[in-house]
Parts: C-alpha cells; sequence; structure tokens
C-alpha cells in the first residue's frame, strides 16, 4: 500500500513538474496578495497581533486557491475511474495527501520567508514554538483540505464553493494557530502555550482519522 | 389533534407568562419572577433565546446522526430526514443568532463582539450555509445525499473544538463561560421556581414544536421526491 500510494504521489509530482500549474499560479498569488496587503498597509506600521492574523490569512486563502486541483484534475482528466480500479481508496488518499502536504509546506515556508523580509513586527521570539506551530499547522490544513478537495471534485462544482465548505472546518485550527504564532511573537515558553499545542495535535488527529474513515464513501461511487 | 392544541395552548401560555410576568424585588406569588441584579428585564429572553440555541444543537446532532445513518444503509429517507433537519436548524440558529445579538445590545452594550458563544453559533451558521451550497450544487440525488451526509459528519468533528476550545482563547462574556465569576450573573441560577417552571415549559414547548415541523417537513420532501419519480416515469 505504501508502495501504492508512493507511485500515486509520484505520478502526481512528475505531472506537476511537466505543466507546473500549482506552482505558478501558488507562487504569483502569494506575491498578489502579499502585495496587497502591503498596498493597503502603506507607511503604516501594524501592530503584532495583525501581523499574526494576517500571516495566517494569506496561508488560508492560497490553501484555498491551489489544493484543490489534487481531485479536481483527476475527474477533469477522466482519470478517476482508473484509479478506483488499481488502488484501494485509502491509497489513493494517502498519496493526494502527501502531494498536498508537500505543496502546503514549500508554499507555507515562501510566505513565512516573504513575511519575515517584509513585515518589521514579524519578529518571531520562541523559534522552536514558531516551528512547531507552522509543522502541525501545515499538517491540518493540508488534511482538512485534501477531503475538501474531494468533496468538491465529486460535487462537480469547481472554484467557489471549495473556501464556503472549508471555511467551517478549518476555522478552529487557524483560530488556535494564529493564537500560537501571537504567542511565539511574545517569547512564551512551551509550558505556557501546551494546552493551545494540544489543541492543534488534537485537531490533527482527529481530522486524520475521520478522512480515512469518509473518504471510502466520497470515493465509491 | 388533542396534541395540537396542547401544543398551542402551552406556546401561548409561555410567551404571554414569558413576556408579561413582572418582575419585583421579592417574588410572593407564583406569577412573579425575581429581579436579578445587572439583567433585570433583560433575563426575559431566556425564555425564548434558550430554546432557539437547544433546538439549533439538537437538529444539527439529528441531521449528523441520520447522515450516519444513510452512509451506513443507504436508504434516501434518511437523507430526508437529515435534510429536513438541517433547514429546521438553520431557521431556529438564525433566531438564536438574532436573539442573542439583541440581548447583548442591552446587556452588553453591542450587537456583536465575537464572545466565544458568538463565535461558534457563526461558525454553526457557516456550516449550515456550506451544506445547502454544497446540496444545492449536486443534481443526482445519490451524490447529493452521499457528498453532503459526509461533510455533515466532518462539520460535526468541529464542534467540540468550539465547545471547549473558544472560551479558552477567547474571553467570554456569555452567561456560563468560563470566567464568569464577576460578570453573569445569572450563572449561579438566580431564577426562582416560577421562572423555572416557564423556562422548562418554554424548552418542552419548543422541543414539540420542532419534532412536528421536522416531521411535516422529511414526510413532505419523501412525497415531493416520489411524485417527481413518477412524473419522469
Amino acid at each position: 500500500m505504501i508502495a501504492k500510494s508512493y507511485a500515486l504521489f509520484k505520478k502526481d509530482f512528475c505531472s506537476e513538474l511537466r505543466t507546473r500549474y500549482a506552482i505558478n499560479s501558488l507562487a504569483m498569488f502569494i506575491i498578489v496578495a502579499i502585495s496587497v496587503i502591503l498596498f493597503s498597509i502603506g507607511n503604516e506600521t501594524i501592530t503584532e497581533s495583525l501581523t499574526g492574523g494576517l500571516f495566517w490569512v494569506v496561508i488560508f486563502f492560497t490553501a484555498m486557491s491551489g489544493l484543490a486541483r489534487a481531485f479536481v484534475s483527476e475527474e477533469e482528466r477522466g482519470t478517476s475511474l482508473t484509479l478506483q480500479l488499481i488502488a484501494s481508496p485509502s491509497t489513493v488518499f494517502t498519496g493526494k495527501l502527501l502531494f498536498n502536504v508537500i505543496l502546503v509546506f514549500c508554499m507555507n515556508l515562501i510566505i513565512a520567508i516573504l513575511y519575515s523580509a517584509l513585515f518589521e513586527r514579524f519578529v518571531v521570539q520562541n523559534f522552536p514554538l514558531f516551528m512547531l506551530t507552522f509543522v502541525l499547522g501545515n499538517i491540518g490544513l493540508a488534511v482538512s483540505s485534501t477531503i475538501i478537495a474531494a468533496i468538491i471534485a465529486k460535487a462537480g462544482a469547481k472554484g467557489t464553493l471549495y473556501p464556503v465548505l472549508s471555511f467551517p472546518i478549518l476555522l478552529p485550527l487557524i483560530l488556535t494557530c494564529v493564537q500560537l504564532t501571537l504567542f511565539s511573537f511574545d517569547g512564551t515558553s512551551f509550558e505556557e502555550a501546551k494546552f493551545e499545542l494540544a489543541i492543534v495535535v488534537g485537531y490533527d488527529v482527529i481530522m486524520l482519522t475521520a478522512s480515512y474513515m469518509l473518504f471510502d464513501f466520497i470515493w465509491k461511487d | 389533534m388533542i396534541w395540537k392544541i396542547f401544543l398551542f395552548l402551552l406556546l401561548t401560555f409561555v410567551s404571554i407568562a414569558g413576556i408579561t410576568f413582572p418582575i419585583v424585588e421579592k417574588p410572593s406569588t407564583w406569577y412573579e419572577f425575581p429581579f436579578i441584579p445587572g439583567l433585570a428585564e433583560n433575563a426575559k429572553i431566556i425564555f425564548f433565546h434558550v430554546p432557539t440555541a437547544w433546538l439549533t444543537v439538537i437538529a444539527f446532532l439529528m441531521s449528523t446522526i441520520y447522515s450516519f445513518k444513510y452512509l451506513l444503509k443507504k436508504n434516501l429517507d434518511d437523507d430526508a430526514k437529515a435534510y429536513s433537519a438541517a433547514q429546521l436548524g438553520l431557521i431556529f440558529c438564525v433566531l438564536a443568532t438574532v436573539t442573542g445579538a439583541v440581548w447583548a445590545k442591552f446587556a452588553w452594550g453591542q450587537f456583536w463582539s465575537w464572545d466565544p458563544r458568538q463565535t461558534s453559533i457563526f461558525a454553526i451558521l457557516l456550516i449550515y450555509g456550506a451544506l445547502f451550497a454544497l446540496r444545492s450544487s449536486i443534481e443526482s440525488e445519490d451524490k447529493r445525499a452521499t457528498l453532503s451526509a459526509v461533510y455533515s459528519l466532518i462539520a460535526f468533528i468541529t464542534v467540540p473544538f468550539f465547545i471547549f476550545v473558544m472560551p479558552r482563547i477567547m474571553k467570554g462574556l456569555h452567561p456560563g463561560s468560563a470566567e464568569d465569576s464577576n460578570t453573569g450573573p445569572i450563572v449561579d441560577f438566580q431564577m426562582n421556581s416560577s421562572m423555572q417552571l416557564i423556562f422548562f415549559l418554554s424548552l418542552i414547548g419548543f422541543t414539540i414544536l420542532y419534532f412536528w415541523m421536522w416531521q411535516v417537513g422529511y414526510k413532505s420532501i419523501i412525497f415531493r421526491d416520489k411524485l417527481n419519480k413518477q412524473v419522469m416515469i
């Protein structure tokens, strides 16, 4: 199963490298979103809490613009029936999830680097806490958006419906991650932030389990 | 028929009693409510706001249970039941949000202040909205039922986060939140027995009303689907 999901991941990776559709559009989206924020700020200095919030706003909308591809492309090319024949649902989900996790990590790394270069208040005091938040938040974001992407692809309605469906699901994760990012700006210790960290870990685990259990129903027509 | 008359009388009594019974310092007769410091006349919203919020949660729970049943048995009647529950849930959710906001205007000074409870009810409103957007975008019946069932199950597992997490992350003003020692005087429930009586009668009345509406709702959906099929054949 692991070999098969890796093969699926490799297939997605190669086809992505060939067209560079997701990478190009995501990179442009990040640049556009951040420049809009910078234009609207102008010469004013914004507070730390606003910087932390805007950081996750850009992450959320970038994820919404790029991650739906994973399943929508299969439906568009008409290859999802073939996938149903050759692999079990959980294998397909693992492969797609792996691809989305890597995509989310790349794009969020770029966003973080751009933020630390362009926003003067984006100063992380507790770097390990920030990294942990970043990693756990990315995993949760990738899991939730992959399962919603599967629903969207089967629903046949692309685009606008995706953020609408994802936002309520991602809201607890994003609110907690904003809080944790502010903690890392303030230099809060791990001991004080452990409740919020536990929430994010719990969210990741619950969403991962529920996604694997429910994906069968979405995938089998 | 008899229980419909009973329900009508019960809700009429609750509405009249909830609005008109006077609030006095020291209640002596059964139709007088106690004076709660800080709330005064605002306290009467409890007879209408709490039942709607309660039904929002009940409708959401029932919608999830019937969605789960649909996924197990693939019976479209279960989907009709879940859909009808969600429709009512949306109505009661809007009512709870509006009554809560009106109460907040007089108790806290503004309609909306992103209190944890307000954030949670807003999230539930978004979930219902997303569910209906998803349903209206799919034409095939089975597919619509399956996908909306899966979505409502995924949405349901985020609810514990709203109940347990929000109060911790944001400071709350709503009666019953964690740090309520000095802000909300109603928490130690200074309701006397007459107030409690009306409160529970209202809760029972609204719950019966909900189940009646739900039954009418899902039966009409099932009939409509049957008629549609006959027309097509």
